[in-house]
């Protein structure tokens, strides 16, 4: 279980990006995160990982409290939390494997992986990886070579390479073009249901969030403006979080 | 009141104007120009003599054979005066404007049929009772014109007047066989190797240490380099204990192989049982290296044993290694006539360099893991101890550890300044220092974490800049001091600045990487060193090949004219051509460099096109 208590974050600039959000995840939970663009998603996510360091509030996971853990911990924290990008962000120089074997640094021998040098296991989980979001194929291929669905599936197997309880998704599919975007989600469905990852996505169209997510929370202007089933999300609600002049298409 | 605004943008134009001229007109004066002076008879003179001598390299050369052609004279004219004396014509030939002359006397000799462009003597040949073949006495010399004809004044000698005839000879040369190679030629050959090489080398070592460098000075990389302060107090304490202790091991190493070194069974047997140990260990160390969360002393302390054993076989097994380069490189070069001598050579010097490397590597890698241990330990005691704990621990560490530093610092500076007094060596570093740690200490939050990394960055920028703007020339004559005259200081001089240049421009090309590849790599729970191997590298390699080639390009260059200030190469020949008025051999140095260069340039952006 995660629970986010009052979780605020100012940037230097003075940019008060996220305020006072508090809320709980459930293990195995698929939970969307909604907002407009600049409302604080990614902010938040990141805050999770502490890829962003909050300036105030709590986030304990399992107990642990993740915003006091020191660097040594933290980085045995994030082994356990996968994370997806909007813009995939491959090593595109490196080859697909390499890009998914990156999922095992947190795990392997230091000293080891900086010659290239990861356990066979490890290899093989690797393209075991690559196998179940379809493109095995395309192992050995250099990852610039490959299209953006292709390389967000890559994203994806590097993710589950971590052996992850928690996967962050922020916005997967607002760089692909929405007949991707299905085939995306719906590896994260899969992750979510056969494997028990809990999923915190954020996500653009309503549509998906109704059709994938268990749960919605909406965020703006770095305020939780929402926490709830999606069906929950009425007009009124909807142009609460977008704003009046907003059209649902979803 | 209001000025017009036509007006003040006249009055702004004027006064652009006049403060141009007088800022060219001072220029003018500063730098002397002078067109009263280029137009001078004298100076077009020798414009042309040296402009007409570099379009003549002298890249051939022939072998030369000497020509006498003679002519009777009398020295003092006989009753009647001498009759001009019947000269064949069919080959080169000498006509003097008089029969006879008195001593000291001044004739014109005119010659023909000469060898176009050559230059010669002209001699008075005494001929005597002793002296049947004669006596030649220089009076003169000649330069042929193109077509072969001189036309020359001499003085006759002060000698005997004689009633018989004498002689006059003009030694001339005549070219035998095809052209061939001058020796101007073969030496600008010699030189031009060595000038490629030197660049060669400098580059190669100069990006070989640019490189890490980079990493240190690019700010993306660094600014999230953070730790708390007894993280920072402690590492300042333990990196130089660890180098000081790099330092004796090394030298009490080295000292103990030493009688070893006579015996080159023993040194191979350590060459190979050393490294074989040093594998064995490292990899059942890694094996048994699980990383624990759990900060125990005692464990972290056999670690740092472990470690330590581990640094000091790899130290062993290079100054094995190093003696036995050294052994063999010395058996194979009985003489300097051996086949391949630079080869054979070139084993040794291996084996030199290693045993040179070897207490720099000492005293990094002992510092390293001194200070990492240190570093530990005081991220330990922010991480687990209560505040208060932590600010009394600063308190006492940073002070200690400011004067450390300080001491440091001032030891340096005594190697240039020579206070010798331990006022200013130690007790005022020590105190400055352990004030600014106390008030340091004072400050800062016990557990929060301070932007050492920025620091570092800009430590590593200023001192790159700094040597960065000292050219390589000027390097170049603080090492031919070191080194002596040659390659081997342009080589250092070449390379200090390609670290320096390189460095900077690389890690410009870290600054401008993409960010998201990084956080990905982050974001997995790699750690700072994985991190940058598997996000960074891969994203610098194109853009650091390009700037290499670009140096190796300049460095080419510069090693033309880095001879100029006894660097080697072919700049130092040029130079003494230059001195000694030998316009025709400078202009080879001058045909060979363009070449040179041009032709790296051709082929370095060929290849910068195809890699990049
Ligand atoms: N590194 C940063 N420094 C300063 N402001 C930032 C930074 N990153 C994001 N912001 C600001 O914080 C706000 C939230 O951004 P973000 O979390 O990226 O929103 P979203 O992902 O919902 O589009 C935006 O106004 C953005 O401009
Ligand atoms: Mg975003």
């Amino acid at each position: 279980m995660l629970e986010v208590k009052n979780l605020s974050k100012t940037y230097d600039g003075g940019m008060q990006a996220l305020k006072n959000v508090s809320f709980n995840v459930k293990q195995g939970e698929f939970l969307a995160v909604i907002g407009l663009s600049g409302s604080g998603k990614s902010t938040l996510l990141r805050c999770i990982n502490r890829l962003i360091e909050p300036t105030s509030g709590q986030i304990l996971w399992d107990e642990q409290d993740i915003t006091a853990a020191s660097q040594d911990e933290m980085r045995h924290i994030r082994r356990k939390i996968g994370m997806v990008f909007q813009h995939f962000n491959l090593v595109t120089r490196s080859k697909v494997i390499t890009n998914v074997l990156a999922g095992r640094l947190g795990y392997v021998n230091p000293i080891l992986s900086a010659f290239n040098r990861f356990p066979q296991s490890d290899v093989a989980m690797a393209l075991d990886q690559l196998d179940r979001v379809g493109i095995k194929n395309q192992a050995y291929k250099r990852a610039d070579e490959l299209s953006g669905g292709q390389q967000q599936r890559v994203g994806i197997a590097r993710a589950m390479m971590q052996q992850p309880t928690m996967v962050l998704a922020d916005e997967p599919v607002a760089s692909l073009d929405p007949v991707l975007a299905h085939s995306i989600m719906q590896h994260l469905e899969k992750i979510n249901k056969e494997d028990g990852v809990t999923v915190l996505c954020s996500l653009h169209f309503l549509d998906l969030v109704h059709r994938y997510a268990d749960r919605a929370i909406a965020l703006k202007e770095g305020a939780l403006m929402f926490d709830g089933s999606p069906d929950k999300i009425d007009d009124q609600k909807f142009r609460e979080i977008y704003g009046k002049d907003a059209e649902r298409i979803g | 009141m209001k000025k017009s605004p036509a007006l003040l943008k006249s009055v702004v134009t004027g006064l652009v104007t006049i403060l141009t001229l007088i800022i060219f007109a001072y220029g003018f004066s500063v730098t002397n120009v002078n067109f009263e002076e280029t137009r001078s008879e004298r100076r077009l003179a020798s414009l042309t003599r040296i402009l007409r001598a570099l379009a003549h390299p002298k890249i051939f050369d022939y072998t030369y054979e000497t020509l006498n052609v003679e002519v009777p004279f009398y020295l003092g004219c006989p009753e009647g005066g001498a009759a001009f004396p019947e000269v064949d014509r069919s080959g080169a030939f000498i006509l003097v404007n008089a029969g006879c002359a008195a001593p000291k006397e001044t004739i014109t000799v005119e010659g023909h049929n000469f060898q176009e462009n050559s230059s010669g003597s002209i001699s008075f040949i005494g001929i005597s009772p002793e002296a049947p073949d004669g006596v030649p006495i220089s009076i003169g010399n000649f330069q042929a014109d193109a077509q072969g004809n001189f036309k020359v004044e001499v003085t006759l000698p002060n000698r005997q007047i004689k009633p018989e005839p004498q002689a006059l000879r003009a030694t001339g040369q005549i070219q035998v066989g095809a052209p061939m190679l001058s020796q101007e030629s073969k030496v600008t050959w010699d030189k031009i190797i060595e000038t490629v090489f030197m660049a060669l080398l400098a580059t190669v070592f100069g990006t070989l240490l640019a490189v890490p460098i980079s990493f240190f000075s690019a700010r993306n990389l660094m600014s999230e380099v953070k730790s708390p302060l007894s993280n920072i107090s402690l590492s300042l304490i333990g990196w130089p204990l660890g180098m000081w202790l790099g330092i004796k091991t090394s030298k009490f190493l080295a000292n103990l192989l030493m009688p070893l070194s006579n015996s080159f069974l023993l040194v191979l047997a350590g060459t190979l049982v050393f490294p074989t140990l040093g594998f064995f260990f490292a990899k059942w160390f890694l094996a048994n290296q699980n990383e624990e969360l759990e900060y125990r002393f005692r464990k972290r302390l056999i670690n740092l044993l472990y470690t330590v054993s581990l640094a000091a076989l790899a130290l062993i097994s290079i100054l094995f290694a190093s003696k036995l380069l050294l052994q063999i490189g010395a058996y194979l070069t009985p003489n300097k006539d051996v086949p391949l001598y630079f080869l054979r050579k070139f084993i040794a010097q291996i084996g030199d360099i290693i045993a040179m490397l070897a207490p720099v590597f000492a005293t990094l890698v002992s510092g390293g893991i001194f200070g990492g241990f240190f570093a530990q330990l005081g991220q330990t005691i922010s991480d687990r101890m209560p505040a208060a704990t932590a600010k009394i621990f600063n308190l006492i560490v940073t002070p200690i550890a400011g004067a450390a530093v300080g001491i440091l610092i001032l030891q340096g500076l005594n190697w240039f300044y020579q206070f010798n007094d331990p006022a200013i060596l130690f007790y005022l570093p020590a105190g400055i220092g352990a004030a600014l740690g106390l008030t340091l200490a004072l400050v800062a939050a016990p557990k929060q974490p301070l932007p050492i990394g920025i620091f570092i960055y800009g430590i590593f920028r200023t001192l790159l800049n700094g040597t960065r703007s000292v050219e390589a020339l000027i390097m170049a004559i603080v090492f031919v001091a070191w080194v002596g005259l040659g390659p081997f200081a342009g080589a250092l001089a070449l390379g200090l600045h390609t670290v320096a240049s390189n460095a900077k421009l690389y890690s410009e090309q870290v600054e401008s990487i993409l960010a998201g590849p990084l956080e990905a790599i982050q974001a997995t729970g790699a750690n700072r060193l994985q991190t940058i191997i598997f996000a960074v590298v891969p994203q610098i390699i194109p853009p650091y090949i390009s700037y290499t080639m670009y140096r190796w390009d300049i460095n080419v260059r510069m090693s033309t004219i880095i001879g100029f200030v006894g660097g080697g190469g072919i700049g130092f020949i040029l130079q003494q051509n230059i001195n000694l008025l030998n316009y025709r051999a400078a202009s080879v140095n001058m045909l060979a460099i363009a070449i040179v260069v041009s032709s790296m340039d051709y082929i370095s952006s060929v290849l910068r096109e195809k890699y990049v």
